[in-house]
């Protein structure tokens, strides 16, 4: 069994400084690294002899629009099958410059959920072969996931919640 | 008499341009948005070479809820509706795997009945989804009888549905930190009616299948992938094992005391369109298995924990207790904060793994929720699968990946 320590400090062995932030919140390892480490990283993790983290569960995005500069997170979970190891790793981007290369080359598996964080937050993958919507119609011109369109109309006055006392 | 040489060039065509040449042209082919054998509402455009399918390209997003939007304004209890709507043949899976999300990141400790009485559901909805599936493919490789046959175990599974929570389809019968209401007896008496009968329906589908000369040419070979690629493209659930790869998420991390029941992983070799239906059958009886040693161990005890603001108070108590009513309101108004938190949880669906991310900033709804679909993400790998054969293979292989659009588009 691998600890999340372990893995940790073997990261941070190989990266440094462009890793930061571990935590281990559920018992999920957690880490943030930068755009420029994300696939150098993965290809580690996936290449690894002993970790062997060759499978990627999920990407996704969240959007904080208060935190400045650290806008859009891009979450990748991996897994590692033969360790039953499973990680979390996050890329902050800016909202002025949300341009993250594409995981298409490590996974096939990457191409459509790609497509689906391009879809609903913007965030653009590049390098990816076909970053089209996917869930939504192409005409759209705005991804929904975004915090600033709210789900529903945001000039109803029958919802607020102090009305209701939250 | 002069004898007349027989002249068989054809006249009417040049000299110069020789035999008819065949024009390799491709046919553009749409296989849905809504065609019987697409199973829900997803298009493909096939580009044929006369029989042949030379490349595949998926639309999807036509029934696209916005599942994620919509549960950033929900309470916690109340985004179960959703999840029901996702894989819809299995809706106690995808319900369960919701509450236990919430209950990790709440830290809500679920009595051991609770949980066995859980591990029951979801099996018998893993029955559920992979009797339709499997009969299904049946129907797409042109056989109806051995559909017709397992329906009426299907349909005696929604009964107990019924008969627990009094919904068939979109079941609501666990709660945040529990079940609803206990086993009753006639459910009891249900489930060990099903657990006698249903090995002699299975027993005689896999008669009428696993042999059959007509049924193995249709699907030997056909949708053939292996573990690497499908490892790759990201395939969980009996699509995964049929390649041999034996990932079960609830051995690897078992949830709801999974690691109390013996079972086997049934795992294929050659990741083709057979082995998804052989080790779909086999997992039937595996979960026979587990639900007969839930039933055999029932725990004694409560059905639901200790947990007051979140749990959902019976109606019973509702009608008569001030305090129950009061909670019942609190929770259902999503009157009560979450922790702050970021949680993982994975279950094992009737397609393979289904995941939820959830991050919470402390406030009665999630800041943000994620579906993994497995659906979803294996459905990319559909052209590769395809290439090369005819459409007929290309309809079998759709029917045994159990592709569900309700999922697929979330």
């Amino acid at each position: 069994m691998l600890t999340n320590e372990e893995v940790a400090q073997t990261i941070i062995n190989q990266f440094g400084e462009a890793v930061s932030d571990f935590d281990d919140p559920y018992d999920l390892l957690t880490f943030s690294t930068t755009r420029d480490t994300i696939l150098p990283l993965i290809a580690y993790l996936k290449d690894h002899p002993t970790y062997q983290v060759g499978f990627l569960t999920d990407i996704t995005a969240v959007h904080y629009p208060d935190s400045a500069g650290k806008e859009f997170c891009v979450v990748y979970h991996l897994h590692s099958l033969i360790n039953n190891f499973r990680l979390r790793i996050k890329v902050y981007l800016s909202a002025d410059d949300i341009h993250i290369p594409t995981a298409t080359s490590l996974f096939a598996s990457a191409n459509w959920m790609e497509r689906e964080t391009f879809d609903l937050f913007g965030v653009i993958f590049d390098g990816h072969p076909d970053l089209r919507r996917i869930l939504n119609m192409e005409e759209m011109d705005y991804h929904p996931m975004r915090k600033e369109y709210p789900l529903e109309d945001a000039t109803r006055h029958d919802k607020i919640d102090e009305l209701f006392g939250r | 008499m002069v004898s007349e040489e027989l002249d068989i060039t054809n006249k009417n065509l040049p000299a110069e341009q020789g035999p008819v040449q065949y024009v390799n042209e491709l046919t553009t082919l749409n296989l849905g948005p809504t065609h019987p054998a697409t199973h829900g509402i997803f298009q493909n455009v096939l580009q044929m070479d006369g029989e042949k399918i030379v490349s595949g390209e998926q639309t999807i997003g036509y029934i696209h809820r916005a599942f994620e939007k919509i549960a950033e304004r929900r309470p916690f209890y109340q985004i179960t509706t959703l999840t029901d709507r996702m894989n819809y043949c299995s809706s106690p899976i995808n319900n369960m795997g919701w509450h236990m999300t919430v209950e990790k990141l709440l830290g809500i400790e679920v009595p051991k009945r609770a949980q066995y009485i859980r591990v029951i559901m979801m099996e018998l909805a893993r029955l559920a989804d992979h009797l339709i599936c499997n009969g299904i493919l049946g129907v797409d490789t042109g056989a109806f009888t051995g559909f017709l046959y397992i329906y009426q175990e299907r349909e005696n599974i929604y009964e107990i549905y019924e008969e627990i929570c009094g919904a068939r389809l979109t079941t609501n019968m666990g709660r945040i930190g529990g079940m609803e209401r206990d086993l009753t007896p006639t459910a009891i008496r249900k489930i060990k009616e099903l657990l006698e009968r249903f090995p002699k329906v299975l027993r005689e589908f896999e008669n009428l299948f696993n042999r059959n000369r007509i049924f193995m040419d249709r699907v030997i070979n056909v949708g053939s992938i292996s573990a690497e690629r499908a490892l790759s493209y990201g395939f969980t659930g009996p699509n995964l094992r049929a390649a041999g790869v034996d990932y079960d998420v609830r051995v690897m991390n078992p949830y709801s005391s999974y690691q109390d029941f013996e079972f086997d992983i049934p795992v294929g070799q050659n990741g083709d369109t057979y082995d998804r239906f052989m080790v779909r059958n086999a997992e039937m009886w595996q979960s026979l298995r587990i639900i007969q040693q839930a039933m055999d161990n029932l725990p004694e005890g409560s059905y639901y924990a200790d947990a007051p603001n979140y749990y959902l108070p019976p109606k019973q108590e509702v009608y008569k207790n001030m305090e129950a009513l009061i909670y019942h309101f609190k929770i259902v108004m999503g009157e009560i904060d979450a922790p702050v938190g970021e949680v993982y949880h994975a279950v094992e669906g009737g397609n393979g793994e289904l995941g939820f991310y959830l991050i919470s900033d402390g406030g009665r709804t999630p800041y943000r929720l994620h579906f993994r679909r497995p659906c979803f993400i294996y459905y990319q790998a559909y052209p590769e699968m395809c290439k090369g054969l005819t459409l007929s293979d290309a309809i079998v292989i759709m029917s045994s990946m159990n592709v569900i659009a309700g999922e697929l588009d979330a």
